[in-house]
């Protein structure tokens, strides 16, 4: 026998081989036809609102009127949710992995992953009865002395519930997300790098800067990237938190609408045509999240070599 | 060793979540279950299954329906999917729920479609369920205000910025109305009580509301709004100077209610005053004897009618393939209209129970259901 006993099994256990790798396979076959079915039920369901006749769409001016706003929507929450949530995210996860004392340490790195356990219906929930009221004298503030910026023209919403209330909510929905990625590439820089920085002289925040970041680059793009997909995605706390309207310059005045946000508050009572409409407006935020990943995905392997994050 | 105890443990957790995830549906149900075991009112004990589809309005009546009719009559279940009104008269036209809800009655062009399966007759509705809609306000100090529909329309078309406006106190000589400003708060949702709303102010203001009754809030307002009706109170309760409009039962007490003018006088909002409004109401033109549609007259003058309600009917077929479902629906239905069914739905929706004129209007057209020949 000149078989190599290390790539291949002998007797029973071949049986076992065999049966192990199908069911594998099963699962991820099954996947991929999921998610197949889910894209091929979009496409189709979709086609009514997009061959539509324009002015039987709601709005009346057909459906890419009616999805332009709501995609620039959906992106302003996401951008505001990343601008808060990455620098602290960062920030939090640099310290956990560099600065915080171990027992504190695995402690913090627990309660940020809490963070995530919680539904977001929650967050939604404290957002709306607690978060915006507690901020709208803060966009007064905003409306008075910073209104000539066209982001914080006034007059400020009374009751808060504006797209950067959403954004605010949203971001602290992203946060665990961004930190437990990046705290995981963070420790994963090679020591030597760390020990020789320091060895040339670098205090403690210069070797961060040489060493760390540039190490974990394409991982916090990455953790950015899920981040953003979270945002995109989020449907419960922009409905619950949102005053929803026409597309608005003004962050601090009610208006704009997430399309998750738009699909889930008129669903439920939708029929005929509109179903379809916001079926199509689902298929816009698929395309859109699975973009976000696949960029994600990509930045991942390009620098796999350097990066732990794979 | 350790792979059979991860099989254990995973299994456990499955059913411990599968047991959690059942105890959460069954809660649902427990509000509205009546404590009396009286008999439906039809007399005769039926079985099987019933199906409806249709509005989320009228969910916790449904529930509570639902539990009343199972007590009455052992071996009948009535399922509701409470997938929408639209959805609910698409399903009784093609013939795929056996009623529906809906927060409107069937149009003409539905009615003719619906002859299709429910019999030559087509199909009829039945007004089940009234629901007062408050127009609500958060002003310290002021509990009540009197506002006529014209006033109503200003406020929530931005038109009047200011609580002290000229034109609300012309309407309340005596209160001292604030100098705060008006933040009109609307339904994010799709709903009926937008839809009655909007039918109101677009057919008592003419003038000033000159967009057509929606369930969607028109997209060309510039103002605030909040998901479902807890969502719109919640809102005003926080905001001093915010005005919404919610079903009665989700506001009393919190908030300030507007009385509405109704000819020369000031009606408060009340389920009886509701009752009376939906009483003042025309039968809709061109519907046979037994259809109990109601055209509500929302610029009634009628003494005590406050005419800011909703009316939720189910819609039924005149004509079932079998007997077995004509009397289940018979029987259900006439559970739903009768003085313990409206107690029922009032009690754990608080709606505005059916005057006796309507309930014997809807009766006697529940008794013209009757099974293919």
């Amino acid at each position: 026998m000149t078989t190599n006993s290390l790539t291949t099994s002998q007797g029973a256990g071949r049986a076992g081989d065999k049966v192990f790798s199908g069911a594998a396979m099963a699962a991820g076959c099954l996947i991929l036809a999921v998610l197949f079915g889910v894209a091929l039920f979009l496409v189709v369901q979709a086609i009514p609102a997009l061959t539509a006749p324009p002015e039987s769409i709601q709005g009346g001016h057909g459906f890419f009127a009616y999805i332009a706003p709501i995609v620039v929507g959906t992106l302003i929450a996401a951008v505001i949710a990343l601008v808060i949530a990455t620098p602290v995210a960062i920030g939090v996860a640099l310290f956990i992995s560099h600065y915080a004392p171990r027992r504190l340490a695995s402690g913090l790195g627990y309660v940020v992953d809490l963070l995530a356990a919680i539904p977001s219906v929650v967050y939604g929930a404290w957002g709306a009865a607690f978060l915006a009221k507690e901020i709208s004298p803060a966009y007064d503030w905003l409306a008075n002395n910073l209104g000539w910026i066209p982001i914080f023209a006034g007059p400020a919403s009374a009751t808060g519930k504006t797209i950067l209330t959403a954004g605010i909510v949203l971001s602290v929905m992203v946060l665990p997300i961004i930190t437990s990625l990046s705290r995981e590439i963070f420790l994963q820089t090679p020591k030597l790098h760390e020990e020789a920085a320091l060895a040339l002289g670098a205090t403690r925040w210069e070797m961060i800067k040489m060493a760390v970041l540039p190490f974990g680059r394409p991982g916090i793009v990455s953790a950015i990237m899920l981040g953003l997909g979270r945002a995109l995605g989020e449907t419960m706390a922009v409905a619950l938190v949102l005053s929803s309207g026409v597309l608005t310059a003004s962050l601090i005045q009610s208006g704009n609408q997430t399309i998750a946000a738009e699909i889930a508050l008129n669903f439920p009572e939708a029929s005929g045509l509109k179903v379809n409409t916001l079926i199509a407006a689902g298929l816009v935020l698929f395309v859109i999240t699975l973009g976000v990943n696949m960029i994600a995905r990509w930045i991942i392997t390009r620098h796999k070599e350097f990066s732990g994050a794979n | 060793m350790k792979a059979t105890h991860f099989g254990r443990n995973a299994a456990i957790a499955v059913i411990a979540a599968g047991a959690l995830a059942l105890t959460a549906c069954g809660s649902d149900n427990a509000t509205g279950t009546p404590a009396g075991t009286q008999s439906a009112a039809s007399g005769t004990k039926v079985t099987g299954t019933l199906t409806g589809i249709g509005a989320s309005s009228t969910g916790a009546a449904m529930d509570a329906w639902k539990a009343g009719f199972a007590t009455a009559n052992q071996g009948a279940t009535v399922q509701y999917s409470p997938d929408g009104s639209g959805a609910g008269r698409k399903a009784i036209i093609d013939g795929s729920a056996q009623f529906a809800g809906s927060d409107a009655y069937l149009k003409d062009d539905e009615l003719a479609a619906s002859k299709a399966k429910c019999g030559p007759e087509g199909a009829i509705n039945l007004p089940v369920y009234i629901s007062p809609i408050a127009v609500a306000f958060n002003i310290p100090n002021v509990k009540e205000l009197k506002l006529d529909a014209a006033t109503v329309a200003k406020l929530f078309r931005g038109e009047i910025a200011n609580w002290n406006d000229p034109a609300i106190a012309a309407l309340n000589a005596g209160v001292t109305l604030p100098d705060l400003k008006v933040t009109p708060v609307n339904r994010s949702d799709d709903s009926g009580t937008t839809s009655n709303f909007t039918d109101y102010l677009a057919a008592a203001a003419p003038e000033v509301w000159t967009d057509k009754a929606a369930g969607v809030w028109p997209a060309s307002l510039k103002g605030e709004n909040a998901k479902g009706t807890s969502g719109v109170v919640k809102t005003v309760t926080d905001t001093p100077g915010a005005v919404t409009y919610a079903d009665d039962s989700a506001v009393s007490g919190k908030l300030g209610t507007a009385s509405i003018k109704v000819g020369e006088e000031f009606v408060k909002i009340s389920a009886d005053a509701a009752a009376k409004a939906v009483e003042a109401g025309k039968p809709v033109d061109g519907r046979a004897a037994n259809d109990v549609a109601i055209k509500l007259d929302r610029k009634t003058t009628a003494a005590g009618a406050y005419p800011v309600v909703l009316v939720s009917y189910h819609v039924v077929c005149t004509t079932y393939e079998t007997k077995a479902v004509a009397d289940l629906v018979k029987a259900f239905e006439t559970y739903v209209v009768s003085d313990e069914g409206q107690k029922t739905a009032a009690d754990a929706a608080k709606s505005a129970p059916l005057s006796k004129t309507l309930q014997d209007k809807a009766k006697a057209a529940i008794e013209t259901i009757k099974a293919k020949a």
